[in-house]
């Protein structure tokens, strides 16, 4: 339902021209989670946003790639026709439930806004609508809740409204933007869930966006790592954690705490790539533990590793597989 | 601050007005006094380019010269402010224990209007340049001490400044060698500001006759004088006017392009958007 | 919400106490005896005593300042050396004609500021914008007496669409009120509608970029609607905090301007009671003026707490 073909976004700023979506092809099916991984700077979030076409122009611009939900062209869309994709065939989450809610308007006002936005209804009908969302999102006593501001609400509970808001005209296809990232550990584990029952209810496709490989192990059925613009490998869940094909994804894994595991969690060295004069070679070359000369001139595509499981690196999985455990050691 | 074409600007257009106010009186082609019964009310020629006034005076000299009333007010008043509603702010800001009484001082005083509080002032004092000078500063102190005061509040917070304190700093030293260089930026900006509309009252006092000794030409009192001939002599009313404007427009230039300049958080031109 | 309200009316007494007493020391400052420059110079030594008597100047400066303070407090502010008739009777008698003009000012003012905010912010990405901050710019740059004086000149003199003097009451009638009204209303609000229209427009911007209103557009909301409702309505509340300032700028200006336009305000009676050294309407003028002032302030104050549902509830 949602296609992505060799998306390129660029975002005109006054230091130069940043790359920050370089060729990115892919596509989620109905029903489907995906997730999309990458540290802070590659791109995941302008890509988020480039689905519903909500970076703000200027600074970005769109000179390559397609955007197809049902087959239609989001890129090429009038006012009217993103105004129908908008909360209606794709929704979005944002990753801060803080600011993400209008402070000075109830959030019963916010979410009939969005239920009548597609489609009117009389006053009490989308008010009953609004009360049974924010029963969904296991807001309690919704009744009376709904008359609340948002700065009444807990964090946790910011997040479910904006969930509740999303889900109004029950869209296809969820974009929730580091959903998580704001809230505490415990009440991470309980959006997580929640969006797990609405996918259930609701059918709808799921994109998470986040920079925690752990918050989309329990969640997603495929998973996609962005590094500097590009997708850098992309498989299944079981394809990206047990069988790893790229450094990149290697060092994040690395990066990341495990239960019950004892092990020294170990940072990835260096910065990003400058996304507006890109390395020459492979884009993560510079930090690359397995980096070797020719790795500075050539610029991997992805690659095939069977089973739909992509990585771009130089490396073929058996040579990946077999210095693994040299560079881990080092 | 000289990255900023407006500054640049401004800064030039000052420079030109105090350059020809100052040394007015050795390029004019008229004294500004030079009386010329024959020639009353005659208007801009190649001449008289501003044309002339009811006693056949130059207007154009006069507007020239009127340029040293209100800058001088404005200057001095600018500073004057800057200094006592600086130590104010600073104090204030530095002592809880004084802060309170201060505060309600500052407010008492900012319970006027500006123009309001001046012309009062100069009502009961008298219209002389110092008690317009004394006036417009009782008037425009107070809007420097708060700014000082909410800034030194910032600054006081800051880390550095309580190292500064358990090194054994006294008072004094901590607020003039570590809060003030901090606070200079608001304080820069907003006398720009008050230099401005110091100018702006001093120029609106003239004009209500409660101004400066008549026989020195100010850009008020000229209005005030053309106001009666305004259908006759349209230009005797345009030209101080503009002296005005362009020299107000010159400093709230200044001041607004100072404040982006020290203002870190100013949205450019060309958002530097960060790739989340 | 009500522990800040009560507090706030609160802070009104030690506010109001200080500018008694600035109003006090304003008159008392005046070199000289003000019994002698009141009547003039050729007056009897005996009439100078009668009225250092009357005006209580004999007295210690606390003494004279205490009495003044407590007839103040029951209403009465002295009498008018010049006519003789009560200060109180004379501001009410002249403030009807002040407060038409502001009234009319400042829907005038809210009227051409806020669609002009919405505007300039609607086309931010257009050539208006660095044209309106220009124009704002040299809005606050320009006297309003000689803006006032081009405007006689260009619809008064020359295209006479409008009287240039004179006031008429509101009872004899609405369209020849407004018809006098409208060019002082006029020049009095072109100061302050670039005031507010800058503070309307710099709070708009910062609200366009918050999360909030992406969320509203991702919701499928038309860009006008998220402008004018979201946008628009958190803008609101900081910009009422200078609608204070506005008032004291529309305060200030009305003495220029009822000057200039013979309006018979208390602007006018003011600049009169200046030139003739009537200091009791001086000091009740002016204690008047700054009573509106402090109560136009509360005003602003409790409803920026109202409009704020983030204080309102807390």
């Amino acid at each position: 339902m949602l296609k992505v073909d060799n998306l390129h976004v660029h975002l005109d700023t006054s230091d130069g021209i940043v790359k920050a979506v370089d060729g990115v092809t892919f596509s989620i099916e109905a029903g489907e989670t995906i997730g999309i991984v990458g540290e802070s700077g590659s791109g995941k979030s302008v890509l988020a946003h480039s689905l519903m076409r909500l970076n703000p122009e200027p600074p970005a611009t769109y000179p390559k790639g397609k955007v197809y939900v049902n087959d239609r062209n989001v890129l090429q869309m009038n006012k009217k026709e993103l105004r129908h994709l908008r909360g209606n065939q794709v929704a979005m989450v944002f990753q801060d439930p803080m600011s993400s809610l209008n402070p000075v308007f109830k959030v019963g006002k916010q979410l009939i806004e969005g239920i009548q936005a597609h489609r009117k209804r009389p006053k009490k009908e989308a008010k009953e609508k609004a009360i049974e969302l924010l029963r969904d999102v296991g807001i309690p006593d919704p009744e009376s809740r709904i008359d609340s501001y948002p700065h009444q609400f807990s964090g946790g509970m910011r997040q479910r409204v904006l969930i509740a808001m999303a889900l109004a005209s029950e869209p296809k296809l969820l974009v929730a933007d580091e959903p998580t990232t704001a809230l505490d550990v415990t009440i991470q584990a309980q959006v997580l869930d929640l969006l797990k029952q609405i996918q259930h209810k609701y059918g709808a496709a799921i994109l998470i966006i986040t920079h925690d490989l752990g918050v989309v192990a329990q969640l997603a059925d495929r998973i996609l790592v962005m590094y500097a613009g590009r997708i850098v490998e992309f498989g299944s869940t079981q394809d990206i954690f047990y069988r790893t094909a790229m450094p990149y994804t290697w060092s994040l894994l690395r990066s990341i705490p495990t239960a019950g595991a004892k092990r020294r969690l170990i940072p990835i060295d260096g910065q990003p790539p400058s996304l507006i004069h890109p390395p020459k070679g492979c884009n993560f070359e510079p930090r690359c533990p397995f980096a070797t000369d020719a790795c500075r001139h050539i610029d991997p595509d992805l690659e095939p590793r069977g089973d739909g499981h992509q990585a771009a690196c130089i490396l073929s999985a058996s040579e990946f597989e077999s210095i693994k455990e040299e560079v881990a050691s080092s | 601050m000289f990255q900023k074409k407006t500054n640049v600007l401004a800064l030039c257009i000052l420079s030109l007005i105090v350059l020809a106010t100052i040394t007015a009186q050795w390029w004019l082609p008229f004294s500004p006094t030079n009386i010329d019964p024959e020639k009353r009310l005659t208007a801009p020629s190649f001449d008289h380019w501003f044309g002339t006034d009811d006693f056949g005076r130059d207007v154009f000299a006069r507007t020239v010269v009127a340029a040293q009333v209100s800058l001088a007010v404005g200057g001095i008043v600018a500073l004057f402010a800057t200094v006592i509603g600086t130590t104010i702010g600073l104090v204030s800001g530095y002592f809880r224990k004084v802060d309170f009484i201060l505060m309600r001082v500052i407010d008492g005083f900012l319970a006027f209007p500006a123009l309001l509080l001046a012309l009062a002032l100069v009502a009961a004092l008298g219209g002389s340049l110092i008690n317009i000078i004394i006036a417009l500063t009782l008037a425009f102190f107070p809007v420097m001490a708060r700014v000082v005061r909410s800034a030194t509040l910032q600054v006081k917070n800051e880390s550095y400044i309580e190292a500064a304190r358990t090194t054994g700093a006294s008072h004094f030293v901590v607020i003039t060698r570590y809060i003030f260089p901090n606070i200079l930026s608001p304080v820069i900006v907003q006398s720009t500001f008050i230099f401005a509309k110091a100018i702006l009252a001093e120029a609106a006092l003239s004009f209500l006759g409660v101004g400066v000794d008549p026989s020195t030409p100010t850009w008020g009192s000229m209005l005030q004088e053309a106001q009666i001939y305004l259908t006759i002599a349209p230009w005797y009313s345009i030209f101080p006017g503009l002296g005005i404007v362009i020299t107000v427009l010159a400093l709230n230039l200044l001041g607004d392009g100072l404040r982006d300049a020290f203002d870190p958080h100013q949205v450019k031109r060309k958002p530097r958007t960060k790739v989340a | 919400m009500l522990q800040y309200t009560i507090r706030r009316l609160l802070s009104v007494i030690p506010v109001m106490f200080v500018v008694s007493v600035i109003v006090f020391m304003i008159v008392h400052l005046t070199p000289g005896n003000p019994a002698l420059i009141i009547l003039g110079e050729d007056t009897s030594p005996k009439a100078i005593a009668d009225l250092e008597e009357q005006l209580g100047l004999n007295d210690p400066l606390y003494i004279q300042f205490f009495n003044w303070l407590s007839q103040v407090i029951t209403g009465d502010l002295g009498t008018s050396v010049y006519s003789e008739r009560k200060v109180t009777e004379l501001i009410f008698s002249n403030f009807r004609p002040t407060f038409s003009l502001m009234s009319l000012s400042m829907i005038l003012l809210l009227v051409i500021a806020i669609p002009a905010a919405i505007a300039i912010v609607a086309l931010r990405k257009t050539v208006l914008d660095p044209i309106f901050t220009s124009v704002s710019l040299l809005g606050v740059s320009i006297p309003d007496f000689w803006l006032a004086i081009l405007l006689v000149l260009g619809f008064g003199v020359a295209l006479p669409v409008f009287p240039v003097a004179g006031y008429v009451p509101l009872t004899e009638g609405m369209g020849a009120w407004l018809y006098h009204l409208l060019l002082p209303a006029f020049v009095l609000a072109i100061v302050e509608v670039g005031i507010i229209a800058r503070m309307l427009r710099d709070s708009m911007l910062e609200s366009v970029n918050q999360d909030y209103t992406k969320t509203a557009l991702a919701k499928g909301i038309k860009e006008r609607e998220v402008l004018v409702r979201h946008v628009f309505a958190n803008a609101l509340i900081p910009t009422t905090t200078v609608l204070g300032a506005t008032v004291a700028g529309l305060l200030g200006g009305t003495v220029i301007i009822e000057t200039l336009f013979t309006i018979p305000g208390i602007g006018q009676l003011l600049i009169d009671s200046i030139h003739r050294r009537d200091y009791p309407v001086v000091q009740g003028v002016v204690l008047f003026i700054a009573a509106i002032y402090v109560l136009v302030n509360l005003l602003v104050d409790l409803l920026y707490t109202f409009l704020d549902p983030r204080i309102r509830y807390d």
